[in-house]
């Protein structure tokens, strides 16, 4: 059956369902619940701007750390691949 | 600064909330055309952006950086023979990954830490009343970072914390939020399922917010 009165949200299961939100994989109707309860719930919508900077700072994670004498390294492999033809 | 982050953040929050798989522009294609046509300093800077997050995969599955280091080389031989026959029908960075992902599998001894028992909670259930509502709330973190730390000091923390995330966590997680492949991407490299995916992804968020929280009461 289908309950056009769907129980709110709580706290716990808001933290569980953080990813899913995020990654637009909830259905319309577990979307509009989970911001149902984020507009009234001021320690969830922190919870949620956490999961959302721990995600904007793993991205600034990926900076170029390749030291200059790997980068030579590489830079003679590839001249060494492309003089023997294989490239 | 704390401004720019939260900036950034809600940035990265509207791309992610605006879907899966969206079509996006191969970020790598400028230099892989120049490679093609035979260029150094293209290939130079196609390793130099992709290094750190191929280390960090590798070693998911191999049991020293030596070892992971060797197999992000041998990956890009292998990129460098193959890469008149990438036709372009993925973006190259899934072409990459999904190269470094098959070799350090065979290379590696397998030996990856699982955690049979790992805590299946997001936040510890301690900080939930009986109600399921917030006992021990978090604090907002904007406040935080600009009173006690600032952003590179998180950075450290979180790149720690990253070593430490169980292999198949560790893999999703630096594929999605560090390296930005879709979550389609993601599933089509490391060969799961968009489910168990979202599932590992969850599960490395979360403990990586834990550790960032630790970090920041200190």
């Amino acid at each position: 059956m289908i309950n056009l009165f769907a129980r709110p949200y709580r706290c716990a299961e808001i933290v569980e369902l953080v990813s899913d939100y995020l990654e637009g994989s909830l259905s319309k109707r577990q979307r509009a619940r989970f911001e149902a309860h984020i507009a009234g719930c001021e320690h969830c919508h922190a919870y949620l701007d956490q999961m959302r900077l721990t995600i904007e700072l793993s991205g600034r994670l990926d900076e170029d750390d390749l030291s200059d004498a790997m980068r030579s390294e590489f830079g003679e492999v590839f001249r060494r691949m492309r003089e023997e033809g294989e490239i | 600064m704390q401004t720019t982050v939260l900036l950034q953040a809600q940035r990265t929050a509207v791309r992610i909330g605006a879907g899966k798989a969206a079509p996006e522009l191969d970020g790598d294609a400028p230099e892989l055309a120049r490679l093609r046509a035979g260029d150094e300093a293209a290939f130079v800077a196609l390793v130099g952006r992709h290094h750190a997050a191929m280390r960090r995969v590798a070693r998911a599955y191999v049991p020293s950086d030596a070892v992971a280091e060797e197999v992000v080389q041998e990956t890009w031989i292998a990129v460098l023979r193959g890469l008149k026959n990438f036709r372009g029908e993925s973006s190259f960075r899934t072409w990459l990954f999904s190269i470094l992902v098959n070799r350090a599998r065979s290379v590696g001894s397998r030996e990856r830490r699982t955690s049979p028992h790992e805590d299946p909670h997001a936040v510890d259930p301690t900080r939930f009343g009986a109600d399921g509502m917030w006992s021990r709330p978090p604090e907002r973190w904007d406040e935080a970072i600009d009173e006690r730390l600032d952003a590179a000091a998180l950075s450290g923390t979180l790149d720690a914390a990253l070593a430490d995330l169980p292999a198949r966590q560790r893999e999703v997680l630096v594929l999605r939020d560090v390296e930005d492949l879709t979550s389609a991407e993601v599933s089509d490299v490391l060969g799961i399922s968009e489910g168990n995916q979202r599932v590992l992804l969850h599960r490395g968020r979360s403990r990586l917010r834990n550790e960032l929280e630790r970090r920041l009461a200190a």
